[in-house]
């Protein structure tokens, strides 16, 4: 039986450690983070677990105005490339949200993360989310 | 293989209905029989898109439920399709196939959604529910956002100032409302202006209220069949030529936003089907969910080169009298966004055209027509061609 190679469990802990954790492809060297049951390259199921150095540049990014139930906006989502090549989804925090403009776009950033604890009346898992702070 | 045609079509008024959606689809699947000349007792499957019917009236599974409404017998499946924006043409898309295979000789697709009665926060929370629950869910993103995200990326890529990016947008706006006003089903009927776009409150920067289209209630309804058997039931009956389904992973993994994988290959394997390529087609009606959208898609589908679509657009070639008419129905924007129905409308909108059937909005000697579908972050995406018989 196969088992699932760093899962979301497993994932929020290494955030909560202050570890970026993903994998490696042992056939192709690609690096995945969040992770995946397969390489997101070359479809080998040979991972192994690894940590990325949090580092990256914003790609591109938009300032969340009206947000779902439980979000306060205004606050930023960014897509970040990360130094290791995978993109990741988080927010960027520490920058004025009302007046973040297009110089965000390709700033560098370290990447942190946060838990939201969810509230009773939700269904689905603790949720956590990746951080991103310019440097 | 089969020729599978279209027979007949039907669909609500798009807009804010005190109808349930089983009310609604009654409606529009009972025009679409009328319409073919065909009984419900004959139909033999049903195929419905529906998206959030669970949070809306607190319905699962409400396909049989439609079924047993309209009067199909216990020996037809019906079955719900769930694919976020794209359920319905997915819906469609599935039948045709069954069709196509010999399964099934006469059947009904569409869909139905009622989702104003949500309220913003919950429709909010409910269509983010189209992004990664695990991965992308907890940054706050929103539909908007990711299109936000996608204009942004657009505009460095092809290094637009932002400014110009967002002039055009507006135009696609102006231009659905524009045509919205010549379509008695489309929910706002009402010209706006670059001003009306560029003054309304930002949603997910750079989108403002006008990139983006409404929450609409409505359903719509195609009866679907084989050729041989059928076409004479009808004057003029629409060939499916070809039909294409690509799927993609969350948008941390796609990276490149203004090229879906999903689209691009979805696209493709429609064209090839129908042997037809871009410059073939007439008209389109394409998922303007936001203005960029309509940018990005008019690329991938072949129409523009990539990077040229805003140019194109503030030429005017995508306007009802443009050389390549798209969004006549009002589009997303203005006829409306009832999730679940929305790929069944723009297939009602291009059969419509293809019959010559739409009046003022009437695009001149349609012969071959494209619908476009795309459903949660371009994670879905569904084609058809569609062409007279
Ligand atoms: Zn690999």
């Amino acid at each position: 039986m196969g088992s699932y190679p760093l899962t979301f469990h497993e994932f929020k802990q290494g955030l909560a450690e202050g570890e970026l954790p993903g994998l490696k492809c042992e056939e192709c060297g690609e690096g995945i983070v969040p992770p995946s049951a397969v390489c997101t390259a070359c479809g080998s199921t040979r991972l192994s677990r690894t940590s990325f150095a949090g580092k990256g540049s914003i790609r591109t990014f938009t300032v969340i105005r009206v947000g779902p139930e439980g979000f306060t906006p205004p606050y930023i989502v960014a897509l970040v490339e990360l130094d290791e090549g995978p993109w990741v989804l988080g927010n960027l925090v520490g920058v004025d949200a009302a007046s973040a403009g297009m110089d965000l776009m390709n700033k560098k950033v370290i990447v942190g993360s946060k838990v939201l604890p969810l509230k009773p009346s939700e269904s689905g898992v603790e949720g956590v989310v990746l951080t991103f702070e310019l440097t | 293989m089969r020729d599978v045609v279209i027979l007949g079509v039907g669909m609500t008024k798009f807009g804010i209905s005190n109808l349930s959606q089983k009310e609604m689809f009654a409606e529009a699947a009972l025009d679409a029989l009328q319409e073919s000349q065909v009984k419900a007792g004959d139909l033999q499957a049903l195929f419905v898109g529906n998206v959030l019917g669970d949070f809306e009236e607190g319905q699962i599974n409400i396909a049989p439920f439609l079924a047993a409404e309209i009067g199909m017998r216990p020996e037809a499946p019906a079955t719900r399709f769930e694919c976020a924006c794209a359920s319905a043409t997915v819906a469609v898309r599935h039948a045709v196939l069954m069709v196509r295979s010999g399964e099934c000789d006469v059947v009904m697709a569409g869909g139905t959604e009622r989702t104003a009665i949500m309220g913003t926060p919950l429709a909010t929370k409910t269509f983010a529910m189209g992004s990664h629950s695990e991965y992308e869910r907890f940054s706050g993103i929103t539909f908007p956002g990711v299109f936000g995200m996608v204009a942004h990326q657009y505009a460095a890529k092809y290094g637009i100032p932002l400014e110009s990016l967002k002039h055009a947008m507006a135009g696609v706006a102006v231009k659905n409302h524009k045509n919205g006003v010549l379509n008695p089903l489309a929910h706002f009927r009402k010209e706006i202006s670059i001003d009306t776009v560029l003054q309304s409150p930002m949603i997910a920067d750079p989108l403002q209220l006008f990139d983006c289209c409404p929450f609409s209630d409505g359903a719509a309804a195609i009866v679907i069949a084989d050729a041989e058997r059928y076409k004479d039931r009808v004057e003029k009956p629409i060939l499916v030529a070809g039909t294409g389904q690509g799927s993609a992973g969350p948008v941390y993994r796609q990276k490149d936003l203004t090229r879906m994988a999903a689209r691009e290959a979805s696209a493709k394997r429609a064209y090839e089907e129908a042997g037809v390529g871009p410059s073939d087609i007439d008209v389109i009606e394409l998922h303007d969910c936001f203005t960029i959208a309509e940018v990005v898609a008019l690329e991938m589908l072949g129409i523009f080169d990539f990077g040229a679509a805003p140019e194109a657009i503030e030429r005017g070639d995508t306007a009802l009298d443009g050389k390549i008419p798209v969004n006549p129905s009002g589009g997303l924007k203005a006829k409306g966004h009832p999730i679940g129905a929305t790929g069944a409308a723009q297939t009602y909108e291009i059969v419509k055209q293809l019959r010559g059937e739409c009046g003022d909005r009437q695009v001149k000697d349609a012969e071959v027509g494209l619908v476009d579908t795309l459903g949660g972050d371009f994670s879905t995406v569904c084609t058809l061609v569609l062409r007279r018989y």
